[in-house]
């Protein structure tokens, strides 16, 4: 299963020669060279540019995530408003839609802001809750927290932004740890939007950067660069699978999310 | 004084409700509704994006251009007078992700059932398997992973190598042999069981052991258990998951771009169809017919979503059966 992962970890190791000639896992020669041709990258920008832009990305659009989608959350999941149960239909209904089908009028919408060509157009939806997969999640994780909490604080004089702020939040943690980490995993891993919208080298992200080792005729000149890069842009997920693996198995087995 | 205060109950009732609304009220309506009515208004146009202002009102034109071949169209008038040609890869691209989705999904499905069950057994290291068959979900979608399963199947890559090392020779170049293109990318996708995975085992650690038990003191085997309790019990959990895997293997982009470079690959074996919008929309800016493949997408992923829940009437149980 994981061979594939592992072949790839090991050739970025080897010389550009053995990779073709050698299938086997052990390289005859251990070399260095094509994290230092890969790392290069792109058009005179570096991966040191392209990974310091996928992660200020990420951060932003996981502070965009955990702030819209839990505010929307504690609405669906615990106040009474008129509308309620129709905005929520909405709001499922908008989980289940094909982004393709708002693509066009979004790309020119946001074109005609001036957005194309620069992280806008990824970051600002994440601040208007636009996953309504981590909304859902949140709503279904802020239903299971005991009310009595909340009728005591709101007893105490607390208001409801106060019990947002000092009850939901803190006890919902476990929740915001999955969204964050979805979100920055799927943020980091996304290619689509980077394609569409990140058009100039110097705010290449990471997985843009990528793609730019496989021509447009498919064909790869620097095959040791590219594993080399690949391996490296797959280590954030390592790191917060490993430090982090019971919320992802919680937010999966909670939502079902796609994959 | 009596309507005053009604409004003003019904502003103090709701307001924090839609204060903490806001920004997914505003997301909705910018960035969902507002774009969604625009496309279906876009998709009756010959909207061009390098020169909006010669926009015109084509009526059915576009789609027309999708499927005039089944009328043994080649070129037709549209209703602004403009002459239009069918387009030659639309159905191609259709095919191809049909074939990508009845393929793909059912075979990731069974196999993630498969080693759910072989997982709920109490096995020792099962963490470290679950640690196993997840990573490949964990980083499935990634561009990493598309570049390296290129250079797994290619002519001189490790699949060819690994099988010339057991005598086969004349090894074809997977990736660009327009008969195994697509098989690649299918691979692709089953070998991303792990969410499913993980979702079925969640559901089966749900199923009452008594059952098992009561089931084993009737004398009931371990293939009949699992046909007779796991399966029934499970079938909420798998349609929700089929319907789930439906919608996402018709929009897959990222993997067929990568491999294919960009383009629909050999004869376009690969030429998936959101490549195929893509490709309208932005390389040739032909973004009102790329408005109208996305809403036929929209009606044909609805209408499969229906099909399955509909069906799910006959194999989807919401108890213990008979």
């Amino acid at each position: 299963m994981v061979y594939p992962v592992v072949w790839m970890i090991v050739s970025s190791f080897k010389a550009n020669n053995e990779i073709f000639s050698n299938p086997g896992l052990i390289p005859t020669t251990l070399t260095f060279e094509n994290y230092i041709t890969g790392w290069r990258g792109y058009a005179g920008t570096s991966f040191e540019t392209f990974f310091i832009n996928s992660l200020l990305m990420c951060a932003a659009a996981i502070i965009g995530n955990l702030i819209s989608c839990t505010m929307a959350a504690y609405a669906f999941a615990r106040l009474n408003f008129t509308g309620k149960r129709f905005w929520f239909m909405i709001m499922m209904i908008t989980l289940m839609l094909p982004g393709h089908v708002t693509l066009v009028p979004r790309y020119i919408l946001l074109n005609n802001f001036g957005w194309v060509g620069s992280y806008l157009p990824i970051i600002v939806p994440k601040f208007l809750a636009t996953d309504a997969f981590f909304v859902f999640l949140l709503v279904q994780f802020i239903r299971g927290i005991p009310k009595e909490i909340e009728e005591a604080a709101i007893v105490d004089g607390c208001t409801k932004v106060g019990v947002f702020l000092r009850i939901i939040v803190p006890l919902a943690t476990p929740a915001l740890v999955t969204t964050a980490l979805f979100t920055f995993l799927w943020t980091w891993d996304d290619f689509f939007n980077h394609l569409l919208y990140l058009t100039r080298p110097d705010i290449f992200t990471v997985s843009r950067a990528l793609r730019t080792f496989v021509g447009d005729a498919g064909a790869v000149s620097n095959w040791g660069g590219a594993l080399a890069m690949a391996t490296l842009s797959i280590v954030p997920a390592f790191i917060l699978f490993f430090s982090l693996q019971k919320y992802f198995v919680q937010g999966i087995a909670t939502t079902g999310i796609k994959g | 004084m009596y309507r005053m205060s009604g409004v003003t109950h019904f502003f103090k009732r709701n307001a924090a409700a839609y204060l903490f609304l806001t920004p997914w009220l505003i997301g909705f309506f910018v960035l969902t509704l507002y774009p969604l009515a625009y496309s279906l208004g876009l998709s009756f146009t010959n909207y061009d994006f390098t020169k909006p202002d010669s926009t015109e009102w084509i009526g059915l034109g576009n789609y027309l251009k999708m499927f005039g071949s089944l009328f043994g169209l080649s070129q037709f008038t549209a209703v602004n007078g403009e002459m239009m040609r069918v387009d030659p890869y639309y159905l191609k691209s259709l095919s191809v992700t049909l074939i990508y989705v009845f393929v793909s999904v059912p075979l990731k499905l069974v196999f993630a059932l498969a080693v759910a069950v072989l997982m709920n057994q109490k096995l020792r290291g099962i963490s470290f398997y679950r640690v196993v068959y997840y990573i490949p979900t964990l980083l499935g979608g990634s561009v990493a992973i598309a570049v390296l399963w290129r250079k797994l199947f290619e002519k001189d890559g490790l699949i060819n190598g690994v099988l010339s090392a057991f005598g086969f020779t004349d090894l074809p170049s997977w990736i660009t042999n327009p008969n195994f293109a697509l098989g690649t990318l299918i691979l692709l996708s089953v070998w991303q069981f792990g969410s499913s995975m993980i979702i079925f085992l969640a559901g089966m650690k749900q199923i009452p052991q008594e059952y098992y038990d009561a089931a084993s003191v009737d004398g009931a085997t371990k293939v009949r258990r699992f046909f007779s309790i796991t399966l029934p019990l499970l079938s909420p959990v798998i349609l929700f998951t089929l319907v789930i895997q439906i919608i996402s293997a018709f929009q897959v982009f990222t993997q067929a771009y990568i491999i294919g470079g960009g383009k629909g690959g050999v004869l376009n074996s690969t030429l998936f169809y959101t490549l195929h919008l893509y490709i309208q929309g932005w390389t040739y800016h032909q973004m009102g017919y790329a408005s109208a493949m996305a809403w036929v997408l929209l009606l044909i992923i609805g209408g499969f979503t229906a099909i399955v829940f509909r069906s799910s009437d006959w194999w989807v149980s919401y108890g213990v059966g008979e």
